[in-house]
């Protein structure tokens, strides 16, 4: 399972508002395919999936505030990924 | 390293859309190390991720009447307009060659845009904890950026043209009750656009590529 986690966008900055979730749980995703928007100020962050696999929870939907090195949502790898890394 | 300036001229909204998504591909694919978009548009609406359609002010009809289209796009903010009286900036930049940082990048804009000002004897400025340019109280540019892969693309929107200014009263600007201005009105004088381009690309040039040139010195030093 790999956690999916706010990580700096900004010094002194260190929270973000979910925009936008490009996935829903139960879904497909592939490595560095738009995950999650966030945003911030007057701007907006795609924030990539670290991995290939499965969203199987997410812990804050659009509009909820996250803070940096909280987890946002869980992916459950893809088998063959596994399989590759090792 | 150098970026590729492209100026589009007067351009509707989508289109010069597509430039971006197009110029962002080859910057994320490393074809082009950065590039900075500057055009005119028609008459647009467009609502950020925030936008709340109680911040347009008129009916749709009452948009269509006056030849207005509407757009939702992916960058942050709320409304904003967008008119042929407004230089359009789209800067599609790696912020792997400058700073990973988003409130650097904003704040960088706002600098470059001030610094631009005074050029022409006009004193702007930021209100901490807005994001945007001011002359005295009254808003002259606006800011609304999107990141991807922690390259950018939307932009900054320069008010010049005095006449456009009337349009901004369809909108509640950035959901703000802000009061808008223009170069033309600040000055009291008419002034041509592309007589200012240049001047603009020199201060994008010097604040990021003069950043980036410092960055590479301290990297190679160590």
């Amino acid at each position: 399972m790999t956690k999916v986690i706010l990580p700096q966008l900004s010094e002194g900055i260190d929270q973000a508002t979910v925009s936008y979730w490009y996935f829903k749980v139960g879904e497909r995703v592939k490595e560095n395919e738009d995950l999650v928007e966030l945003t911030t100020d007057k701007a907006t962050f795609n924030l990539p999936s670290p991995c290939s696999g499965i969203i199987s929870e997410i812990f804050f939907q659009e509009g909820d505030t996250v803070h940096v090195g909280e987890v946002l949502a869980l992916i459950e790898e893809d088998q063959s990924d596994l399989e590759g890394c090792q | 390293m150098e970026f590729k300036v492209i100026d589009l001229g007067l351009i509707d909204f989508i289109p010069a859309l597509a430039l971006q998504k197009i110029k962002f591909k080859e910057v994320k694919e490393g074809r082009l190390t950065s590039c900075l978009i500057l055009c005119q548009h028609l008459p647009v609406i467009t609502l950020g991720r925030q936008a709340k359609r109680e911040n347009i002010l008129v009916s749709f009809d009452e948009l269509k009447r006056r030849g207005i289209n509407i757009y939702e796009v992916e960058r942050g903010g709320d409304v904003t307009y967008h008119g042929p009286g407004q230089i359009l900036v789209y800067p599609i930049f790696n912020l792997a060659f400058f700073k990973k940082d988003i409130h650097w990048f904003l704040r960088k804009l706002e600098e470059t845009v001030i610094d631009f000002f005074k050029d022409l004897e006009v004193k702007a400025r930021c209100i901490p904890g807005l994001t945007g340019v001011w002359v005295e109280e009254k808003k002259i540019a606006s800011l609304g950026i999107a990141i991807k892969n922690w390259i950018s693309f939307y932009g900054l929107s320069i008010n010049i043209k005095k006449d456009d200014l009337a349009n901004f009263c369809l909108i509640r600007p950035c959901g703000l009750e802000v009061k808008m201005t223009a170069l033309e009105e600040v000055l009291g004088k008419e002034i041509k656009m592309d007589d200012l381009k240049q001047n603009l690309i020199f201060h994008f040039r010097r604040h990021f590529l003069i950043y980036h040139l410092n960055k590479a010195s301290v990297t190679s030093n160590y």
